[in-house]
């Protein structure tokens, strides 16, 4: 690992100002993605911004249907809320999902955005859940936030400080694990409110996380597994790599897709 | 270079060490306590695990000033006067380990994990919680007994407690 230096603030305003204060300075939240990666020397930031002890970035609220978890709040507190688990299990299973049980003491919800893995987890639930990306700057839609594989719509310096949605009537997620890293090789993410559907792919897309609008249709018509059995996943912009080819990830996609909607019930 | 303050054990310990001094090289040369061990380069292995405020975290993760200021348990820490701890014991009693290298790991996650599930463990759920450690040598099956039996005792030294 490269030298670099260490900061920790108890605000998002001292956060973003110490970042801001240092060429090539990053934050670090739960550090299981930037500390492994700076080990590699792929990363190598001049200064470290620590967010776990800012606490306006922890804590999970429901008020009503909506839903705001702080960036700085760890899987292992979101899979283990019983508030999150009755009113929306999908988030809860997901989190619990995530790598390992130390991973999940550790790793962020907003570690995991910010980073936009093509293969992460958390991407699929704010892209399904049409959540809103709360930032020290402004407020971004799931939609217009996650644009390629680990790029995202954040400028430099701009803080994740918290993910916002409502709560969906029904929500179910199916992740086929890569049996090495524990990351989705595939994993798929269904939305229902009202007559509205989304569906989110993550691990499949050669982009990273997308919607698969055929799906949507089809289970806003009839939300049922046998719903998706008629449909064709194009395997074209799909991952090709030594764990799958995207002819095989395609398969996936359906079958995760309707284990999903099969979990949401 | 930062100093580093950590309760470790029930002893508070400073130290300096560069920023970049990861919290199990700081336990391992700055402390001496080599139980704690590194078995990847990949955060995979879970060779590393101690409880860092009460949670079990994979050491060579964490840098050494991340952590400062918490509250660290490692293997060294479990064992009360000469005695060994009931999932040491568990262990040593149903063979959950042969060459040793990924123990202290594997009994630092399985009190985590006894920690959050007490009582109620199963056979999937120890091997689901298992996910982050590798043991090239057991073939898991040992560890998954010792686990189960070590979270009965506790249960029923708990419930005569109370
Ligand atoms: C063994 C292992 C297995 C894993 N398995 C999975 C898995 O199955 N599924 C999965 O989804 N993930 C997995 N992960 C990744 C894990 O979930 C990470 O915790 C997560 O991707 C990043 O979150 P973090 O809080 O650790 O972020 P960090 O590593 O601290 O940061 C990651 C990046 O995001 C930036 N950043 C962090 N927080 C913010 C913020 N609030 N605002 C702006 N930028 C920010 C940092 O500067 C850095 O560039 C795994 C990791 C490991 C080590
Ligand atoms: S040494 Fe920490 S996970 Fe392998
Ligand atoms: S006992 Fe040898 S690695 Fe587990």
């Amino acid at each position: 690992m490269y030298a670099t230096s260490y900061h920790r603030p108890s605000s998002i305003s001292e956060a973003a100002a110490l970042l801001a204060a240092t060429d090539e300075a990053k934050y670090v939240s739960g550090g299981m993605t930037l500390i492994p990666t700076m080990k590699q020397r792929l990363a190598a930031p001049a200064a470290l911004v620590d967010l776990r002890h800012v606490a306006d970035m922890k804590g999970i609220h429901i008020d009503g249907s909506r839903v705001r978890i702080g960036a700085a709040t760890p899987h292992a507190e979101v899979a283990a809320s019983s508030a999150l688990r009755s009113a929306c299990p999908a988030v809860t299973v997901l989190a619990g999902l995530i790598g390992d049980p130390h991973v999940r003491h550790m790793g962020t919800i907003g570690g995991s955005i910010a980073n936009n893995d093509p293969a992460a987890d958390y991407p699929a639930l704010a892209l399904a859940l049409g959540a809103t990306i709360v930032t020290d700057r402004r407020e971004i839609a799931a939609d217009d936030f996650f644009t390629g594989l680990f790029e995202t719509a954040l400028e430099p310096g701009e803080l994740v400080t918290a993910i916002t949605f409502d709560l969906p009537e029904k929500a179910g997620y199916a992740k086929f694990r890569n049996p090495a890293s524990r990351y989705a090789m595939t994993g798929v993410f269904v939305a229902r409110r009202g007559g509205s559907v989304r569906v989110a792919v993550t691990g499949a897309g050669a982009d990273g996380v997308f919607r698969q609008a055929d799906m949507e249709a089809a289970l806003a018509g009839n939300w049922s597994a046998d719903a998706l059995s008629g449909i064709a996943v194009p395997s074209s912009g799909l991952l090709s790599d030594i764990h799958g080819d995207s002819d095989y990830r395609a398969n996936l996609v359906k079958v995760m897709a309707k284990r999903a909607v099969l979990a949401a019930g | 270079m930062a100093k580093v303050t950590l309760t470790v054990n029930g002893r508070t310990v400073s130290g300096e060490c560069e920023e970049r001094t990861l919290l199990v090289h700081f336990i391992r040369e700055k402390l001496g306590l080599t139980g704690t061990h590194v078995g990847c380069d990949t955060s995979q292995c879970g060779a590393c695990v101690v409880h860092m405020d009460g949670h079990s975290v994979k050491s060579c993760s964490i840098l050494a000033v991340q952590a400062s200021g918490s509250t660290v348990t490692t293997i060294e820490g479990l064992a009360g006067q000469g005695e060994l701890h009931p999932v040491q014991a568990a262990f040593k009693e149903h063979h959950g380990l042969q060459c040793g290298f990924c123990t202290p790991g594997m009994v630092m996650t399985a009190v985590d994990m006894i920690n959050r599930h007490g009582g109620n463990l199963d056979e999937a759920t120890v091997r689901a919680e298992l996910e982050g450690n590798i043991c090239r040598c057991t073939g898991y099956h040992n560890i998954v007994k010792a686990v189960l039996a070590a979270d009965a005792e506790m249960s029923a030294g708990r419930q005569a407690a109370e």
